[in-house]
């Protein structure tokens, strides 16, 4: 029988965790050195905590992965953590409310069933939260923090493309719809059906205005936002507000010459963002995507504002370069010519001596070939052993008598 | 002779539809000899297609049977079909048509006590909802698009109308209309679909199998309204007297089971001198009444009690050992314990194949299973935790798991390799060439309650008195 894989799951192999670590590295490194905190949450968490803020859209809800515990008979469901960010706000709020501003990053996996299991149902994403931080500039922090990493990983062609989810939810609200009709236009575009915002505009064609140039129109500066608001004399007191942090928030990136393009349509799934958001694109591939979320703490019953980003390990995968990853260690092999006791022995002692002096050492017996390695040093005979130590990269041989000669040969050469 | 894969196989509704789908057919000139109500038999052949295979089944089983491949075409309510779609979207089945015909809907209710008249008066509640369900999945679904903030749903097997409202304070049910959930004491709040007759079809026989002849028929189905299982018209409801008990916290809340155990411990309840109206005269209402004030007694499924039981909806519980160690290894840390043996209804659980197979004991099953005979075996089973243990207890792998609703003999040996039952006598099972090859254990009714203490003293001096008159019974 074959031991098939899990449909929708994937194996890394040794060439991908190579990759993945790489962009753990850049995103880890960039994170301490913006003063940020490492954190991870259980890969369990109750169902209660994703339905409890009602900020995930049902048609998000119905691809979670949830099941009884074996102590489930009270009908409590635990889950395959589906989002990065809710654990964090809820280990956020039971560990470190106390503090004013929190700065945290996770490299996580989450779940979501995919349909068709041709896409990855688990998927890896490195994720940073800025918890307290109400001011517009932690805002901006982000987004360069997450363009930072990004150029750090040496991507090109890179789109930031901004919204504003406040903005768009002042803007449903003013159709002046029922309720219930509210509800299903913000459902429909939470799960990136923007014809339902185009549909329901023709009821009020005053909106026309400034909604078709806003929806359509893709600008590159704070002026574009400038001329909207210009158009919208009479819009409601929230989307003026709404309007406002957005035109703060993109003339403060003008002046530090971050590039982006505002476009309000782009971004789906902001389902507890409120303020600005965002989405990274390269070659037309979103790897990435965050944005201000200040009722979800509330929501949960904690009190902190906030805002973050995740970059998705997955598709940056693809986009890297595969085989530029490997370490710059100088990598030995020790081989053995036969496994006798006192050859075995030498090899394990040689091996460990050279590992304290930070070397990659591999021991090997067989006569496989290796590849990428800098130095070969066969053991052979007996009382003494003999060393036999090849430079593969300069081609070049020496036979040499002790474990201290050994030392010196490598130390002079490398 | 065509080889047997180019046979059509057609799965069939017992109950609620059975009638009325036996008249369609019958009209569409599709008739199975033998498919009435009074059939004793499960495999039928088409009187006019003799290539045309059916076989009856519970409805809540056909959706999954199609799904998996064993049926090419079925007919079942929408209700399961969209049970099981709800929460495998994937699953390999089609929806063909709506046969027009069907008996009420899908609703979601509460009970008439709580004073909550719609699903926005009881989101304003702001409490925990409490589902109850034989439709687990739809409830949940339910739940989640009315983005109802904390929510637990407790599947379970029938009688979802009388746990409202003190075990629960939803109930998602299958009603003929608003008339009788008004007669069962429950207020309408939403309707969630109707419940149609539907065809179906597995999606890959229908992209790969030549089913035209039998689809064409279909194509004639007569607007027929009045084909209704049963003539039914509102009016004629009876009205089942709803207790306005309540469960009081003094009180000792007592499941009895309905079904084939309501006879045997009906019995045993006169036997040891309780007189319990609606219940032990023969008669069943839900909420029978009995002259002790601190009684108040419920009669539900008694596969569903220990779960009942483990979340404090009841005190004390009749049921069987089997459904309680099913509940036990699904939830190993449960509270539910056997208080009382109480000897009646014995019948024993066992594993049992088709008679022509060469086996004669669990490890020959399992050489058999070792060497690729089956890929997976497939095991039917109404006791799914018990089954899947004692597969993982016996070695045996692969195995696939198909849970059924009932006559599960009959899945054997074409649609189920292995039966994981209960048997009294064990003449059913010969009845269908089935032999046992392994007694898993015998099982009889039992008492059971929550191992956490009651809530005061004086309940446990209750509990503590009717444990000692069941006791009597016994000697």
């Amino acid at each position: 029988m074959e031991n098939q894989r899990c449909k929708g799951m994937r194996d890394f192999l040794c060439r991908d965790m190579a990759c993945f670590r790489h962009i753990e590295d850049a995103f880890r490194t960039c994170c301490i050195r913006w003063g940020y905190q490492e954190v991870r949450t259980p890969t369990l968490e109750y169902l209660h905590l994703f339905t409890a803020t009602g900020t995930l859209t049902p048609s998000k809800l119905n691809k979670i992965y949830s099941f009884l515990d074996w102590d489930g008979w009270s009908g409590e469901r635990v889950v395959l953590r589906p989002d990065g960010t809710i654990p964090v706000a809820r280990l956020y709020i039971n560990n470190l409310s106390e503090r004013e501003i929190a700065k945290l990053f996770y490299v996580t996996n989450i779940f979501a069933f995919e349909e068709t299991g041709r896409e990855n149902r688990e998927r890896w994403q490195c994720g940073v939260e800025f918890l307290g931080g109400a001011q517009l500039t932690a805002d901006v922090e982000i987004i360069s923090m997450v363009k930072e990493i990004v150029c750090k990983l040496g991507l090109d062609n890179i789109r930031l493309q901004l919204s504003h989810a406040g903005l768009m939810k002042a803007l449903i609200r003013e159709l002046g719809l029922s309720s219930i009709e509210e509800a299903k236009v913000t459902d429909r575009i939470l799960d990136g059906d923007w014809q339902a915002l185009l549909e329901a505009k023709t009821a009020k064609p005053e909106l026309n205005r400034f909604l078709s140039p806003l929806l359509n129109l893709k600008g590159k500066s704070s002026d574009f936002l400038q001329n909207i608001r210009a158009l919208c004399p009479g819009a409601s007191a929230d989307f003026k507000s709404s309007m406002e942090d957005f035109i703060n928030i993109t003339t403060l990136l003008d002046r530090l010459s971050c590039g982006y393009e505002i476009d309000i349509m782009a971004i789906r799934g902001f389902e507890y963002y409120t303020g600005v958001c965002f989405q990274l694109l390269v070659d037309g591939k979103k790897i990435g995507g965050g944005g201000r979320y200040d009722n979800l703490i509330p929501l949960m019953g904690g009190n902190a504002p906030a805002c973050g980003f995740a970059l998705y390990v997955d598709p940056v995968m693809e986009l890297l370069p595969l085989g530029n990853k490997k370490g710059d260690e100088a990598r030995v092999l020790i081989k053995g010519e036969e496994a006798t006791p006192e050859i075995a022995k030498t090899c394990f002692k040689l091996a460990q001596s050279l590992r304290e002096r930070k070397y990659v050492v591999e021991i090997d017996f067989s006569e496989q070939t290796h590849d990428g390695l800098h130095w070969i040093i066969l053991i052979s005979g007996s009382e003494p052993c003999r060393f036999d130590v090849t430079d593969c990269k300069r081609q070049q041989h020496w036979n040499v008598a002790s474990e201290t000669e050994v030392f010196n040969m490598l130390a002079e050469q490398n | 002779m065509k080889p047997q894969s180019e046979y059509i196989k057609f799965a069939l509704p017992k109950g609620r539809f059975l009638s009325s789908t036996a008249n369609l057919l019958n009209e569409i000139t599709l008739n199975f000899g033998g498919y009435n109500s009074k059939t004793r038999q499960y495999r039928l052949q088409s009187t006019n297609f003799p290539y045309l295979l059916a076989k009856i089944f519970q409805e809540k089983d056909i959706p999954i049977q199609v799904a998996i491949g064993n049926y090419d075409l079925g007919i079942c309510g929408v209700d399961w079909v969209e049970e099981l779609l709800t929460r495998y979207p994937t699953s390999a089945l089609i929806k063909i048509s709506n046969l027009n015909y069907g008996e009420g809907h899908i609703y979601a209710a509460t009970s008439c006590q709580t004073g909550v008249s719609s699903i926005d008066g009881l989101l304003a509640k702001r409490t925990s909802w409490r589902i109850i369900s034989e439709y687990p999945n739809l409830a949940q679904s339910f739940a989640l698009s009315l983005r109802v903030k904390d929510f637990n749903i407790f599947p379970v097997w029938g009688a979802a109308e009388v746990y409202p409202p003190e075990d629960a304070n939803l109930a998602i049910l299958w009603a003929k209309g608003k008339k009788e959930l008004e007669a069962k004491g429950l207020k309408l709040l939403a309707k969630l679909l109707p419940a149609n007759a539907s065809l179906i079809a597995n999606r890959e026989s229908l992209e790969n199998k030549d089913l035209s002849k039998i689809l064409s028929c279909f194509n004639n189905v007569p607007m027929n309204k009045n084909r209704a299982a049963v003539s039914y018209s509102e009016d004629t409801v009876k009205s089942e007297v709803v207790e306005k008990f309540r469960w009081q916290p003094e009180k000792i809340r007592l499941a009895l089971p309905d079904g084939h155990q309501q006879l045997p411990a009906a019995e045993f309840l006169k036997r040891v001198g309780f007189d319990i109206q609606g219940y032990t005269d023969g008669a069943l209402n839900r909420r029978p009444s009995v002259n002790l004030d601190w009684l108040g007694i419920k009669v539900i499924r008694p596969q569903d009690m220990p779960l009942q039981i483990a979340n404090g909806n009841f005190d004390l519980a009749i049921t069987g050992n089997d459904w309680l160690l099913e509940h036990l290894n699904r939830f190993p840390s449960s509270p539910a314990i056997k208080l009382l043996d109480l000897l009646f209804g014995k019948v024993k659980i066992v594993a049992a194949v088709n008679k022509n197979m060469s086996v004669a004991n669990i490890d020959d099953l399992r050489l058999l299973v070792r060497g690729g005979k089956f890929v997976p075996l497939r095991v039917a089973s109404e006791y799914i935790n018990v089954a899947d243990k004692y597969l993982r207890d016996n070695y045996i792998n692969p195995y696939k798991l198909i849970p059924t609703w009932g006559a599960s003999e009959a899945f054997l040996p074409e649609d189920a390799d292995l039966l994981i039952d209960n048997v009294q006598t064990g003449r059913t099972l010969a009845q269908h060439k089935l032999k046992i090859i392994d007694v898993l254990f015998e099982s009889t009714a039992c008492l059971i309650g929550n191992k956490n203490a009651l809530s005061s003293p004086d309940k446990e001096a209750k509990a503590e008195f009717f444990i000692q008159t069941l006791k009597k019974g016994l000697l």
